[in-house]
Order: C-alpha cells, then sequence, then structure tokens
C-alpha cells in the first residue's frame, strides 16, 4: 500500500509504530554508550536485584496505563504520550482539558486529532522547560529546592486531581459516585495500597462501568 | 574506549541532548500531521489555537514539579541521566522510585551525596532506570489498534452508551487518585495535609466556574485549572504549617 493512499487512522498506527519501536532502541543506546565509552559494564547482581526491585510494578503499571490512557488519548496521542512520559500528573489530564473546552469527545474523529495536539504541545512545552531549567539549574536550585516551597510541591498531586476532579465529577456526577466512594473508602481502610494506588485504576474504572451499566439500564442516565 | 568517568560527564550530556532532539522532532512530526488532519475536518483554526494554549498553559506548573525532581535526583546521579529519565517516558513518581531502589541494589542510595558513584553503579543504575519503563514502549504499538478498534465498535453499537463508558473510564482514574489522597488519614492531622489541599484546589476551581458561568468571565477558562493548581500548592505551605503547629 502506498503512504498517499493511507487513511489518516492507518497512518497513524504506522508512523506511530515506527517512532515508537525506533526510539525505543534509540533509549537503549544510552545506557549502551555508557558502557562503552567508559567501559563501564553494570554489576550482574545490583542489575538483578534492582531490576526485580521495581520491574514487576513498573511493568504492571505500564500495562494498565496502556490499557486506560490509549482510549483517551487516543492513536496518535499515545503514540507520542507513551515516549514522552508524565502521563498521570500531566499529558492525561491535559488532553482532558482540551477535549472539553472544544466540546470533542474521545474516540471522535475530532477527539483523535485534538488529542494529539494537546500531548504533543505538551510534549515540546515540558522537553522545552525542562532544557531551560537543566541550563540555568545552578541558579534555580536554591530556589525551587528551598524547604519553604517544600510543601507546595509535595502536594502537587490533591492540588491537580483536587480541580479536575470538580471539573470531570460536574460533568458526570452520578457516574461518579460508586468509584470516588469505593476507592475512598478502600485507601482509608487499606492505607498500605495507597503507594501502588495506580494499579487500581482499572478496579476503579471496573467499577464505574458497572454502576454506569447498571444506571443506564434502569434508564437514570439519558 | 575508557574515558575517564564522572556522572555530568560531557558525553553524557550530549547524548542526552541527541535524544531528546529526537523527541522534539516526534512531537513535532504528530503535531503536524494532526494539525492537517484537523484543517481536512473543517476544525476552525481559532478552535486549534485555543487546544494549543489551554494545553500550554495547563503544562506549565507540572512541568516545574518534574524539573524539581531533575534537580533532588542531580545530586546523586549528575544532571544528564534524570535529565534524560524525566523528559523521555518517565514520571516524576517512577524515576525517583526506580533511582532509589537502583541505587540501593548496587549498595548505595540517593540520599547519600558525600561518596561518588563509580561507572559501573551508573551503568547498573542506567540500565535498571531504563528497562523498568519499557512497557509502555513494547505494549503501545502492538494492542493500540486493536484497543481503540474494539472502543469504536463499541461506540457504534451504542452511541450513549459509548459516551458514558468514556465517561466512566475518566471517572474510573479520577477516583483511584483521589481514594489515594485519603491513604494518610489513618496517620492523624498530618495524613489530611493532602485532603485539606485537595478541598482547596476543588474550592477554587468552583469559584472560577461560577465566574465563568455566572459572570460570563470567559478567558478564566484557559486558567481554571493552572490558577486552581497554584493556589492549592501555595496554600499547602501555610496549611502543612498549621497543622505541624497543631501537633506541636
Amino acid at each position: 500500500m502506498k503512504f498517499r493512499d493511507m487513511s489518516y487512522d492507518d497512518g497513524t498506527h504506522f508512523w506511530g509504530r515506527i517512532w515508537m519501536w525506533g526510539m525505543g532502541i534509540v533509549l537503549l543506546m544510552f545506557p549502551t554508550a555508557i558502557c562503552l565509552y567508559f567501559n563501564a559494564w553494570p554489576e550482574a547482581s545490583g542489575f538483578l536485584k534492582g531490576l526485580l526491585a521495581i520491574a514487576p510494578m513498573f511493568w504492571a503499571v505500564g500495562t494498565i496505563e496502556v490499557l486506560t490512557y490509549v482510549p483517551m488519548l487516543g492513536a496518535g496521542g499515545s503514540y507520542l504520550g507513551f515516549i514522552t512520559g508524565n502521563l498521570t500528573n500531566l499529558k492525561v489530564p491535559c488532553t482532558i482539558t482540551a477535549l472539553n473546552k472544544v466540546g470533542a469527545k474521545p474516540g471522535t474523529p475530532e477527539g483523535e486529532v485534538v488529542g494529539t495536539i494537546a500531548v504533543a504541545v505538551s510534549s515540546i512545552v515540558t522537553t522545552a522547560i525542562i532544557f531551560i531549567g537543566v541550563l540555568l539549574i545552578v541558579p534555580l536550585t536554591p530556589i525551587l529546592d528551598s524547604p519553604a516551597l517544600k510543601p507546595a510541591f509535595d502536594q502537587i498531586l490533591p492540588a491537580l486531581f483536587g480541580g479536575l476532579g470538580v471539573a470531570l465529577i460536574g460533568q458526570n456526577l452520578k457516574v461518579s459516585i460508586a468509584p470516588i466512594l469505593s476507592m475512598v473508602i478502600l485507601f482509608v481502610c487499606v492505607p498500605s495500597l495507597a503507594p501502588s494506588g495506580a494499579i487500581f485504576v482499572p478496579v476503579a474504572a471496573v467499577i464505574a462501568i458497572a454502576a454506569a451499566r447498571l444506571m443506564y439500564k434502569k434508564g437514570w442516565l439519558k | 574506549m575508557n574515558h575517564e568517568f564522572s556522572v555530568n560527564s560531557p558525553f553524557l550530556f550530549a547524548a542526552a541532548g541527541i535524544i531528546l532532539a529526537l523527541v522534539m522532532a516526534q512531537a513535532a512530526f504528530f503535531l503536524i500531521r494532526a494539525w492537517r488532519q484537523a484543517k481536512k475536518l473543517g476544525i476552525d483554526t481559532a478552535k486549534l489555537k485555543s487546544v494549543v494554549k489551554s494545553s500550554a498553559i495547563f503544562t506549565i506548573v507540572p512541568a516545574f514539579s518534574i524539573l524539581i525532581g531533575v534537580i533532588a535526583l542531580s545530586k546523586k546521579l549528575g544532571v544528564p541521566l534524570p535529565w534524560l529519565r524525566l523528559s523521555v517516558i518517565g514520571a516524576l513518581t517512577y524515576e525517583t522510585a526506580a533511582a532509589e531502589a537502583a541505587a540501593g541494589a548496587v549498595g548505595t542510595s540517593i540520599g547519600d551525596t558525600s561518596t561518588l558513584l563509580t561507572a559501573s553503579q551508573f551503568s547498573t543504575i542506567a540500565w535498571v532506570m531504563t528497562l523498568g519503563i519499557m512497557a509502555g514502549v513494547i505494549l503501545t504499538p502492538l494492542i493500540s489498534r486493536r484497543l481503540l478498534s474494539g472502543v469504536d465498535k463499541l461506540e457504534k453499537r451504542d452511541t450513549r452508551w459509548g459516551e458514558i463508558l468514556m465517561s466512566a473510564l475518566f471517572m474510573g482514574m479520577i477516583s483511584a487518585f483521589l481514594g489515594m489522597i485519603f491513604g494518610k488519614v489513618g496517620e492523624g492531622l498530618t495524613g489530611w495535609i493532602p485532603v485539606f489541599v485537595m478541598l482547596t484546589s476543588m474550592v477554587i476551581m468552583l469559584i472560577c466556574a461560577v465566574l465563568i458561568k455566572k459572570f460570563k468571565i470567559k478567558w478564566i477558562e484557559d486558567y481554571a485549572l493552572p490558577v486552581s493548581m497554584i493556589g492549592a500548592m501555595a496554600l499547602a505551605i501555610p496549611i502543612t504549617n498549621v497543622v505541624n503547629a497543631a501537633i506541636g
């Protein structure tokens, strides 16, 4: 098939895969380059211990993120967002805000392009801010790293999800009740689960979907 | 090759810089394609510009928090590795944990800034941090097409239910994170700090909503979320201080 004949969506998947796997290889070249350039090879025991400590959890969360965020971000947004990262704290809320702003729905052709534009702009702005920050790291460190500001940056997620929560709950009040109540009860009763909270995104989603399905069948959601 | 090792070696800066240039190229590629497609779909330029503007404004505060993550990790790991890891795939929450686990595995810790990392320790940490976050890179290309067409079929069968399903998915994500905020309330008053900050953010957002709806102040729309976020973060400082003072 010629590129010209490809639909926009086919093209997105085609180019998305090339970029994504290509970038995956490029990313692996960074530690490879460290090994070759400095002739410094990883310590086998440390490497295995470190990987075992984080990989099972991170790979589980990564899988959940793909299943949950791909339908929200759309194809183009996902191929880019899963490379540029910071999904939960940045790309996903940013996309939700952009979709809400123009009244586009995820999964529609309009939602697809708006999602891609939001993720792309957010990625470019983030990379640029961090780049400038790294250039200015010497004068910036004492300001951003000061103990007086620490409480503010410790609370970035509650500050983000509070505002975003109001925006989304306002639109889906009935759908939101069951998952929010069950998650608050869960984490209050079993606080040890909170650090691995991302694992519970699909649990909350299933609860939300089941409750919504029931209400939809009963005709409570018009 | 055997060059003298330093966590801030110019070689590492150059390597991180090249990878970040490629990431920017990828973002530009997708942006241009989506923009052209949007024009084909007949979406107005004004609407697209408002998407660009609101996304850029929204990004600023979280980007600064990521920068703080780079600074925190750079004391032990040097600048290039955290810079790369947090700009590409990495997320603030994972990278700090990954770096700590990897540093622990090679017999040191991120907080121990008095000893320098050896080249071999650094190489181990870089490998662990890179392999730890590869799940999304491998899986997204494999399953996203099937996943999206599944969602699409469902939405075509029953449009209204498809919409509700997507809202439920969003609410699921938000609920898990709202729930986590309550994870420390059992620890006493300090554990309530995140809850107070969340409520502050909610109140500011509601005030913005009233200003937009009742007083028709349209321009606030773009700033409502960043304002509630910055406002709540700023108020987190006195909230934390008051709580700590109350406990004595």
